[in-house]
């Protein structure tokens, strides 16, 4: 291809091809799980903010001041009636600590293939004396009894103490442990 | 008196009741300590103690990006490694945006269930020799044999894997692995079926098991327990028909189901659940495409887009088993919790032991399917 030829096309107009932009077309979310979400929107209006409705997965965030409420709600209006997991996530920069419950249900079968996660923050202290300071949350044992392990985990891995929990001690851990709670971030492995 | 450590506790003491440590030491409880207290021989209270082999998989995976994650991953349950890295490998699939070749979701459908025998013929080994039934100890470490060998063929590994990976599995199936695995599979099938007449129609082992730890439908529900013991309580719950994944939908699997809720039922099930797995693998070998990719390659070091949570599960061979992965958009996970179904199924011990006589413990324990260093992670 020689230059002159390419000159008459330069000289035009450059039209950029991407005047279409990836066309925004309203998230379609599956019907099933967004019913299970409106459930509790409607109940609680704005005492929750859902964070995402996916395939089989609803994400509630709540305050510790409601999640009580809400998981009574689940359990006893929305049938469902377990916890698999209980999960505590350590946010430094927020300044916060949030626990995730993963709820599901053995007894509805239509609601077999969901999880509810409900996650709620604790406040979070520089030096923490695990069960003495503000690094708590209301239990969820009266609701669920298949929390009692996991919150114990929870609170020798991250000193969140669970308020109305019936046996509090460690489980992992050795007795004689004195130093922070391991898995938050600030728990460095290295040069111990 | 001097204050207690938070996270102790004072233990009260009576004269007739005797403590007594199963454990940690004692091969009748793994790698965990259970404190019972007696009154006479009978059980009248129970307190798992586990966190002796602890390793702090979760932590570790916080310093590590998603591919070095797999080999340690799977040391929580050696003998069933490719179920323990399923979850993850899942969910780092969602996060990383990867897709599957089709002949790679059945090389890991085939390989999930050889591990899923080949960890219950290693507990059933454990479960007979502590009712002191030797022979049931050394029939299936014998034939547990047959499925290492052809998953040694298949990942050049005979116990720790890492076959499973972010895309796929590491490597394709060596030529003629097809029939070679047939083959095993139907003599293991045909093997394991006469056990029913020196285990499971046993008399003593009927007389030690049945009406033994009984665990109401309602109870296994509330606790939230998983996998073969719900399935004994008479819960119609399997992950892959429930949720499936991979290619399980398009296999067709019957789950086994008891009403009894007994030490006898927790036993058989799991049984049962093999003869099931040999009939997937039969579907999975006729089904698999003959030829094709096996994995997409990644880059090195592969990045989420953006912050991003997921939780997987799949049905492993002692149950539902979780893989909470919390992403900020670096190479590693910022959090990942493995929620297992040893942890979970622990939370019947005490409540099942209740009441027992102290020389029904190991039936009713071992019955649970646990395995203590998985609950430990």
């Amino acid at each position: 291809m020689s230059s002159d030829s390419e000159k008459p096309s330069a000289a035009k107009p450059v039209v950029k091809p991407v005047a279409k932009k990836p066309e925004e077309k309203p998230v379609e979310l599956p019907a099933f799980e967004k019913g299970l979400c409106d459930k509790i929107t409607e109940k609680f209006t704005d005492k929750v903010e859902v964070a995402f409705v996916k395939e089989d997965r609803v994400r509630i965030n709540v305050s510790s001041e409601n999640v009580h409420d809400v998981a009574e709600f689940i359990r006893d209006e929305m049938n469902f009636d377990h916890v698999e997991s209980v999960s505590g996530v350590d946010f430094p920069q927020d300044k916060e600590i949030e626990v995730v419950y993963h709820i599901g249900s053995y007894s509805d079968s239509s609601l077999a293939r969901q999880i509810i996660v409900l996650a709620t923050r604790a406040p979070r202290e520089e030096d923490p004396i695990p069960g003495k300071d503000a690094t708590r949350l209301p239990t969820l044992r009266d609701i669920f009894y298949s929390v009692e392990f996991h919150e114990r985990e929870i609170f020798e891995m991250f000193g969140v103490f669970f308020e109305g929990h019936p046996d509090n001690r460690r489980l992992l851990l050795p007795e004689d442990w004195a130093d922070l709670p391991p898995l938050r971030k600030d728990f460095d492995t290295r040069g111990r | 008196m001097n204050e207690i450590m938070p996270g102790l506790a004072l233990q009260k003491v009576d004269e007739r009741i005797m403590t007594l440590n199963v454990g940690p030491q004692h091969p009748g409880s793994g790698h965990m300590r259970i404190i019972v207290q007696i009154d006479g021989d009978y059980i009248v209270a129970c307190d798992p103690d586990p966190g002796y082999v602890h390793r702090g998989e979760e932590k570790m995976a916080e310093y590590r990006n998603y591919i070095l994650n797999i080999p340690h991953l799977e040391r929580p349950v050696i003998h069933d490694s490719c179920n323990v890295l399923y979850p993850y490998v899942l969910g780092a699939e969602e996060i990383l945006g990867i897709e599957v070749p089709e002949r790679a979701k059945y090389v890991r459908v085939i390989a999930s269930e050889l591990n899923r025998c080949i960890y219950t013929m290693y507990w059933l080994a454990i479960y007979g020799i502590f009712l002191g039934h030797s022979t049931m100890f050394m029939w299936p470490a014998g034939d547990r044999e047959l499925l290492i060998d052809l998953m040694e063929k298949m990942t050049g590994a005979r116990v720790t894997h890492a076959h499973f990976i972010p895309g796929g599995v590491r490597n394709d199936l060596p030529p003629n692995f097809e029939d070679v695995c047939l083959r095993q599979v139907n003599y293991f099938e045909k093997r394991i079926k006469e056990y029913a007449a020196i285990f499971y129609d046993n008399p003593i082992l009927i007389s030690r098991t049945k009406d033994t730890g009984v665990l109401s439908r309602q109870d296994a529900i509330r606790l939230g327990t998983t996998g073969s013991v719900l399935r004994a309580s008479g819960v119609d719950y399997d992950l892959r028909i429930k949720e499936p994944y991979d290619v399980y939908d398009e296999l067709d699997i019957h789950t086994n189901v008891m009403k009894e809720g007994d030490a006898y039922a927790r036993s058989r099930i799991p049984w049962l659940d093999m003869m099931e797995s040999c009939n997937i693998i039969r579907q999975a070998l006729q089904k698999m495409p003959k030829s094709g990719s096996v994995r997409t390659k990644l880059k090195p070091n592969p990045k989420t887009k953006g912050p991003a949570t997921v939780y997987k599960r799949v049905e492993s061979g002692r149950g539902s088993l979780g893989c909470y992965i919390v992403s900020d958009g670096k190479v590693e996970p910022y959090r990942l919790k493995l929620s297992v179904p040893s942890f979970r199924n622990l939370i019947a011990l005490p409540y099942l032991l209740k009441g027992e006589k102290l020389g029904n413990m190991p039936s009713v324990y071992w019955s649970l399917n646990y395995w203590p260093v998985e609950a430990d992670r």
